[in-house]
Order: structure tokens, then C-alpha cells, then sequence
């Protein structure tokens, strides 16, 4: 078993799966059952002064038989008073002191107030504590959450008044609802935070009761935009992270959120930069046992690999790279395995509607395969790539129902690289090298 | 996709229409989470195997996606404008072979589509509605017969009311449907339901006229002289005698009459009902005739058929059922003479030698002497096909016969006599109710193109 142990800006967890702030670690209770599922840390249900919250407060979006792909909620901080909360963090503390247990805090954007609240936090006993200044509803208008996170200038005066009075590493959690993550992130890093946290939730509407015609959740007939997460964010929070871990002036390391619910999802954001994982809808979905599989699928692919947690991190960032630096002599056409075709023509019909018209069909009898058609490709064609057409875009195989049966095969012809910007420096205009000329622009 | 939230969610139990007791039916519409999870499953495949594989192309992807996105009415418009009878065709198809004989999952999942039932569960919203998705065309003035009210007859009909053609549907006997309505194994499909779907081609404006015994009164020539166009859609009338001493005796009888008396005077059928069972025949009406005498509480019940498995004309699914249901498969064994004092008591049949193969292609099973095997019966039904009634047809000038089949034009479904169509059993010896819809629906579109040009 590969060594998943953290040391995350001094906050030290025996793996790198922590509860991100939100209902899973409302309380004790569930943060105390979290750890003895193996849970590395919880970051607490945010603490501020206690509100009161509407019902309903949850809404989720299906794809197929998957339930909540994507979820959004209107839910705001704890709506449990700050000395239940602290007082629950010091029992679990003591419970478990090998785990990580950060305290999220969000409270009026007044100095006092923060000083106050992040020395109860660390008087507690709390391993860190992390800013909300992301959350995207509610609080908002009321002049925290995300409404810090959007002005850099507010970011980093709060984040500077938290490290006034912290003796325990500060993390600045950040909204996504920016155009764009660095300047927030920078102003967070250069007021001195410790460490930072991405993605709070996206805003959103997540769908309309048709019957009703109330925005869903619904609250007696009516709805408010509210915080969106799950698998579906996952690739704008790996966008996100992958910017901030590679920008220059942020030295800090970044916790990822956003749509983590495997191993595989955490190992993508470690790959990218990402030092530690925060989880919550896949929790809400699942319950605290899927961080078993997290933990052993992630060690397993590490010692399969040859790789430590350390090591893993930021491997692939080197690999993320502006548009006009992508190899241009690069080409790669469609393959179809014919002996795993189930003659649905999924690929031929998204080629020739969506795409670039390089999938034809062709009787069974001509593709010199051995034995009759099956059923379902008897009578009709059979999906081939025309090579000269096909541009190598992918979607054929990402259609494709049946693993493994098209593959994009290397038909560059040439290891030489040749990029957008190799060419502007060599004073060229790029052509398309074997591919068929297209009379209509495209975008 | 998900399933529109608006959509009610239905009780899981019990599962509505779902009749308990030896009748009960065999398969239930999808609902709930199992339509979830197969509506979603079905990958909406481009020129649809399953669809192709459909006799009245039923535009199979289109009706599942429909249901997947709460679309019921869509689902059922689009089922019931390729097929009329879409809702007893979703239950008494052999989909095995047909739709979903042909879905691609079953070469990577091993498992087709329910395509029947979800067929069933977008056409129960029809039903529940009680009136079709569609009505009639703008009416063309013209008048078209159909003699027979069966499926082919009901498809033909109610296209050509679609088409604007104004139909009158007669039918020899008292309660339309034909086999639908009186030769369906009652687990499958009820008379009623047939009935409904009567109803569902009357509401389109057809006329039905019932007891009508065509070329008795009214003549051939009457009917033709006084129609822009006449469909045929008589059936195949006759039984298959047994051919053997003794089938005379009281306690013989024919398999669609014994179906038909359950169906329509369950009560009867009942008292009536044998204790010891012999089917002869290898047939789906062979096994429907079993399957409900064992249901009916019989004892025992024997299938004598004179070939062997692999040539048994039912399908596999349903030797399955006969199987599944305790009956007892005789191969290679064939009556030779029915005793009995007063009523049948038993049936003797020897062993079927199968010699060289026949003018059909399939071997000749010929009795062998000295074989005798005894089967105490007190009920034997025959259920050996039944026969084109070319003398009914006889006041038709140009008809032409083959091999106890009406002749018509592949393309057209158009007689020799260029105002007389025909389809359904009587032109291809027998078939499934889902092949006689798709002859009586390009029947029709045939006559309405006919008549529009002339």
C-alpha cells in the first residue's frame, strides 16, 4: 500500500481525502462516523452566526439512470449555535488526533468579528481553519461568501485580517463565479493565506417543476438560484485548479473541490496540482463508505504506477498548455473494431450530423470478416471510417456504447512537432497536411 | 435522459392490468424504476435493427425516447400509426424473434431491450385514455369494403379511414376481431382487449357490419358493384381434420374452438375442461391449446407431434412454456385411430418414421406398423392448421389460388382482380397477427393510391 499520508500546509492527515464543509460534516456526530470510515479530515460545516433555513433546500439533475450527475442546493451556513460547533470540534479532536479537522468560517466582514471567531476556532482546537468566500446564495447578498471571493480586494483584506490573529494554518476557499480564478487566488496568496480551496459551488438554477412551473428546489411555489456541484463541475473545477496550481505568483498549495467521488477523480486533481481532496455530494449520495475504494484505489494505482502521492502531484501539469502550442503535425483517425460492433450506428450518425461526415456504411459481406452478420447487422450497413475524411475528432468513439471498439489510431507520419506558434515564428500561415480541404468554414 | 419529473409515479404493486390466477398474464408493462433503467438503456440506434426487424416498422427508438422524456401520448402515436393493433401485437408478438430478436444488446449485454413491454406501456396510456392519438383523414367520398375483421382487416380498415376512405368491415361471425379476439391463449392477450381495439378503428369512422356471410348474402358482385375497392381478409376458416378413425367421437375437438370457448364462456370451459390431455400438432395454437388445458387443471396433457423438436413449427419461447407448465412433448409420434364407447378414451398413435423430405422441404413422417402407444384421453384437440375457404371465394372473378393461398402482388397486396386486395392469412398461410397488420395497412395505402389516380 502506497503511503497516503498529508502534510498539507502543516495540517497533517493520514490520507488526503478530507469532507469538504457542507451537510456531511454538520456535526460531531457524522464528522466522528466519517473518521472511523477512514475519512483523512473534515472540513467543518461552515460557522458563523446561525441562520435559519428555507425547505426545501436540495435539487438534483439526472442523466439517464444516474441520479443527481449534477446537484444544487439553497442551503446556507450551520444553523447550529458557534459553541455547539466548537464545542463538537474539540470532542472529535480528541477522538481522533491523528485526523485533520479545519474549521470553515464565514461571519460579517467586520475585523473584530473574524478575529473573534477564528481564535474560538483555534482555542478549540481545530488543525486549520478555511474562509468561505465562496458560497454562491444567501449569503451572498448578505455581504459574505462569495461576495468576498468576486472583489480580490475584499478577499485579501479578510484573508489578511484571519492571519492577523491565527496561530493555525489559513485556507481561502474560492468561488467559482469569477471570470476569471487567478485574481482572487493571487490576492488570497499575497495577503498570506496558507493554502487555498476550489471550487465552491457554481450558480445556478437546476430546473423547472413543469406542472407547477416553480424553479426547483421549490419553496411554496417558488425558487432562488443555489450552489451547483457533483460530477458534472468536476471538469470546470479541474480547469480551475489546474490554472491556480500553475500560476506563478500562487506558491501556496491548493486543495481541490468539485465533483470528486473516485480515486480516479482525486488522482486527476493530484495530477494537476492538487495536494489534497475535499468531498461532499458524492458523500450525500453515498455515505461516508466510499472513501474505502478512494483510498485503496488510489494507493493501488500509485503502486502500480511506480508513484507516491508526492510524486503523482502536478505530473501532468507540464502537459496543460496553451492552444497555439498544440502540435498542428499531430493526426489521428477513428479505428472501428468490427468484431466488437453491435451495429447501432451511433458513430455514423454523429459523424454525418455533428461532425465531419467521415463514417460511411458498408455491407457486412465486404469487410472480409469471417462468419455471418449478426442479427442486428444484417440488411443494414455496417459503419466504416473514411480516413481521408475523418479529422480525428474523437466523437465516434466517445458515442461509441461498447468499450473498446473505436480506438484513434497515430497517423502523423512525423515526430516533428509543429505548433501554431512555431509557425508564426517562422512567418507561415498552418495548412492541413492530408486532410480533406472543407469548402464551408467551421468554427 | 432523465424521465420528466412530472410524470405521476406509478404504485409498484401492484402492477396495474395484472390479473392474478392461472391466467394471469405472462408480462406486465415497464414502469417505474425498470422503465428508468431500460428507456435509458436503449441506445437509440440509427436504422434500427429492431424496427427493421418489425413487420409494420414500428419506429422503435423514436416510441422508447418518447417514454424516456415522459412522452407517453408521442409513444403511443407513434406505435399505433405504424400498427394499429400495436397494443395486442406488444403482447402476443413473438418479439423474440422479431424486434427484439434483432436489438444490438444482445451482442454486448446478452439482453434485448423489453421492447413488447415497453410497447405495452406507452400503448396502456391509449388505453387508459380510451381514444387514439389520431383521428381520421378528410373524407375522399369513396367507398371501400374489407370482408373480415381481424388484425388484417381492423389495419386495413382504420388506414384507409386515416386515408379519408369511407370503409364498411364485414365479418362472418357475431363479435369482430378475429383471432384476436377469439384465438389469442388467454395469458397472453383477453378478448376484450381485442374488443377495444374494435373500437379504436369504429371511432374512426369504419362501418361493422357482424353475421355478414359474404357471397351467401350479399354476392361478390353486389358488394363490388356497390365499392370503389374491396379488401380481403377472410382467415383461413377451415381446421385440419386428424384424418383418423374415431375423430367424430364426442370429447375431439378442434384447438381454436376450445381457445375460443375459454375465452368468450370461461364458465363453460371450465365444466368441460379434460382431465387426461392430447394435443396433436407442433404449432403455437398447438401449445396455446395445452398450455390452457393445463391451466384449466387437467391432470396430464400430451403434445403428439409426428417430427422432431428442431422441426416443431412453435417457437422456442413457446416449447418453453409448454415445458414450464408441466405439459408432456411426444416427438416422432403420430395418431393412427381415436377409441372410445361413447366419447373419446383414448388416443393410439405409433412412432413417426421420417422419410425424404416433402413438397414443403420438410421430411415425411410415415407411421411405423407394431409401434402402437395407447394415451388415455378424455379430451383431444387437433391442432394441425387451418385452410384457406377457396369456395367462399368463388363468386370473385380473376382470383387466382396457389398452394391454399390467395394470389396477390408482393408490392401491392393486389389480386387478380384489379378492385379486390387481399392480405393477412389467407395470403400467407398463417402468420402472426403483427404480419397481417402490416398486409392490411399497405393494402390499404395501395388502394388509396389506386383510387386517387383513377
Amino acid at each position: 500500500m502506497a503511503d497516503l499520508s498529508l502534510d498539507f500546509c502543516g495540517i497533517r492527515s493520514p490520507n488526503p481525502f478530507w469532507l469538504a464543509s457542507g451537510p456531511p460534516t454538520n456535526s460531531g456526530d457524522q464528522v466522528a462516523r466519517a473518521f472511523e470510515a477512514g475519512w483523512g479530515g473534515a472540513v467543518w460545516k461552515t460557522i458563523g452566526e446561525p441562520i435559519v433555513n428555507v425547505s426545501s433546500r436540495y435539487g438534483g439533475l439526472d442523466l439517464g439512470t444516474a441520479r443527481m450527475a449534477g446537484f444544487n442546493n439553497v442551503e446556507l451556513i450551520t444553523d447550529r449555535p458557534m459553541e455547539v460547533n466548537f464545542r463538537e470540534i474539540t470532542e472529535v479532536k480528541k477522538r481522533f488526533p491523528d485526523r485533520a479537522v479545519i474549521a470553515s468560517l464565514m461571519v460579517e466582514s467586520k475585523r473584530a468579528a473574524w478575529h473573534d471567531v477564528v481564535a474560538r476556532s483555534q482555542d478549540a482546537g481545530a488543525d486549520g481553519i478555511e474562509l468561505n468566500f465562496g458560497c454562491p446564495h444567501g449569503m451572498s447578498e448578505r455581504g459574505m461568501g462569495a461576495a468576498v471571493g468576486q472583489v480580490p480586494e475584499y478577499c485579501g483584506r479578510i484573508t489578511g485580517w484571519a492571519k492577523e490573529r491565527a496561530k493555525i494554518p489559513v485556507i481561502v476557499k474560492l468561488t467559482p463565479n469569477v471570470t476569471d480564478i487567478v485574481r482572487p487566488a493571487r490576492a488570497a496568496a499575497a495577503a498570506g493565506a496558507d493554502a487555498l480551496s476550489l471550487i465552491n459551488t457554481v450558480n445556478s438554477l437546476i430546473g423547472v417543476d413543469l406542472d407547477t412551473l416553480a424553479p426547483l428546489p421549490t419553496v411554496r411555489g417558488q425558487g432562488s438560484h443555489g450552489g451547483y456541484c457533483g460530477p458534472a463541475v468536476k471538469p470546470i473545477a479541474l480547469h480551475m485548479v489546474s490554472t491556480v496550481c500553475g500560476d506563478r505568483e500562487i506558491r501556496v498549495p491548493v486543495s481541490a473541490i468539485g465533483g470528486i467521488a473516485t480515486w480516479r477523480d482525486a488522482a486527476e486533481f493530484i495530477a494537476l496540482g492538487a495536494a489534497s481532496l475535499q468531498v461532499c455530494t458524492a458523500v450525500m449520495h453515498h455515505g461516508f463508505r466510499i472513501v474505502e475504494d478512494m483510498i485503496d484505489g488510489l494507493s493501488a494505482y500509485l503502486d502500480e504506477k511506480g508513484l507516491t502521492l508526492a510524486s503523482l502531484r502536478g505530473k501532468a501539469a507540464k502537459n496543460v498548455r496553451r492552444w497555439e502550442e498544440l502540435d498542428l503535425n499531430y493526426r489521428v483517425v477513428a479505428a472501428i473494431d468490427h468484431r466488437r460492433c453491435i451495429g447501432c450506428q451511433l458513430c455514423y450518425v454523429a459523424c454525418n450530423d455533428g461532425a465531419h461526415q467521415a463514417i460511411g456504411l458498408r455491407p457486412w459481406a465486404e469487410l472480409g470478416i469471417e462468419g455471418p452478420a449478426p442479427a442486428s447487422m444484417t440488411g443494414a450497413g455496417v459503419p466504416v471510417i473514411i480516413e481521408d475524411a475523418c479529422v480525428g475528432c474523437n466523437l465516434c468513439s466517445l458515442v461509441c456504447p461498447v468499450p473498446g471498439c473505436i480506438r484513434m489510431e497515430d497517423r502523423s507520419g512525423t515526430a516533428d512537432r509543429k505548433s501554431f506558434l512555431d509557425y508564426q515564428a517562422a512567418g507561415e500561415t498552418p495548412r492541413a497536411a492530408g486532410q480533406r480541404q472543407r469548402k464551408t468554414g467551421e468554427g | 435522459m432523465a424521465q420528466s419529473t412530472t410524470a405521476a409515479a406509478p404504485a409498484l404493486h401492484p402492477v396495474p392490468g395484472w390479473r392474478a390466477g392461472p391466467f394471469a398474464e405472462l408480462a406486465g408493462p415497464v414502469e417505474g424504476a425498470e422503465l428508468v433503467g431500460e428507456v435509458n438503456r436503449c441506445l437509440y440506434c440509427h436504422d434500427a435493427p429492431c424496427t427493421r426487424a418489425c413487420p409494420t416498422g414500428i419506429d422503435v427508438p423514436a416510441f422508447i425516447r418518447k417514454l424516456a422524456t415522459g412522452n407517453r401520448r408521442g409513444a403511443a402515436r407513434v406505435i399505433l400509426e405504424a400498427n394499429i393493433l400495436g397494443a395486442s401485437c406488444a403482447r402476443v408478438c413473438p418479439t423474440e424473434v422479431l424486434c427484439e430478436g434483432a436489438c444490438v444488446h444482445l451482442l454486448d449485454q446478452g439482453r434485448p431491450i423489453p421492447i413488447g413491454r415497453l410497447q405495452r406501456t406507452a400503448t396502456d396510456w391509449a388505453l387508459a385514455r380510451g381514444c387514439l392519438p389520431f383521428g381520421p383523414g378528410k373524407a375522399t367520398g369513396r367507398r371501400v369494403a374489407v370482408v373480415g375483421a381481424g388484425p388484417a382487416g381492423l389495419a386495413c380498415a382504420a388506414e384507409l379511414a386515416r386515408l379519408g376512405e369511407s370503409v364498411t368491415m364485414y365479418d362472418a361471425r357475431e363479435r369482430p376481431g378475429g383471432l384476436s379476439t377469439h384465438g389469442m391463449a388467454e395469458y397472453k392477450m383477453t378478448a376484450d382487449l381485442a374488443l377495444r381495439e374494435v373500437e379504436w378503428v369504429t371511432g374512426l369512422g369504419v362501418e361493422l357490419k357482424l353475421g355478414q356471410r359474404i357471397g351467401e348474402e350479399p354476392a361478390w358482385g353486389t358488394l363490388l358493384a356497390a365499392h370503389d375497392a374491396l379488401f380481403l381478409a377472410v382467415g383461413l376458416p377451415r381446421a385440419v381434420a386428424l384424418g383418423v378413425p374415431g375423430e367424430t367421437l364426442p370429447g375431439v375437438r378442434q384447438a381454436l374452438d376450445f381457445i375460443e370457448e375459454l375465452k368468450l364462456d370461461p364458465a363453460r370451459a371450465k365444466r368441460a375442461a379434460g382431465r387426461r390431455v392430447v394435443v396433436v400438432g407442433g404449432g403455437n395454437t398447438a401449445v396455446d391449446a395445452a398450455t390452457q388445458a393445463k391451466r384449466l387443471g387437467a391432470e396430464r396433457v400430451t403434445v403428439v407431434y409426428r417430427r422432431g423438436l428442431g422441426e416443431m413449427p412453435a417457437f422456442r419461447y413457446e416449447i418453453d412454456l409448454l415445458r414450464g407448465d408441466g405439459c408432456e412433448l411426444r416427438l416422432e409420434t403420430m395418431p393412427v385411430r381415436i377409441e372410445g364407447r361413447r366419447r373419446v378414451e383414448r388416443i393410439v398413435c405409433q412412432r413417426a418414421e421420417l422419410g425424404g423430405p416433402g413438397p414443403d422441404g420438410r421430411r415425411v413422417p410415415r407411421a411405423v406398423p407394431g409401434t402402437d402407444l395407447a394415451i388415455e384421453a378424455d379430451l383431444v384437440i387437433a391442432a394441425l392448421g387451418q385452410r384457406l375457404d377457396e369456395g367462399a371465394l368463388a363468386g370473385i372473378p380473376g382470383l387466382a389460388f396457389a398452394n391454399g393461398r390467395v394470389v396477390v402482388d408482393a408490392a401491392t397486396r393486389r389480386t387478380g382482380n384489379p378492385k379486390v386486395w387481399a392480405g393477412g392469412d389467407c395470403v400467407n398461410g398463417g402468420a402472426e397477427a403483427v404480419h397481417a397488420v402490416a398486409d392490411g395497412r399497405e393494402a390499404a395505402r395501395s388502394i388509396h393510391a389506386a383510387l386517387s389516380e383513377a
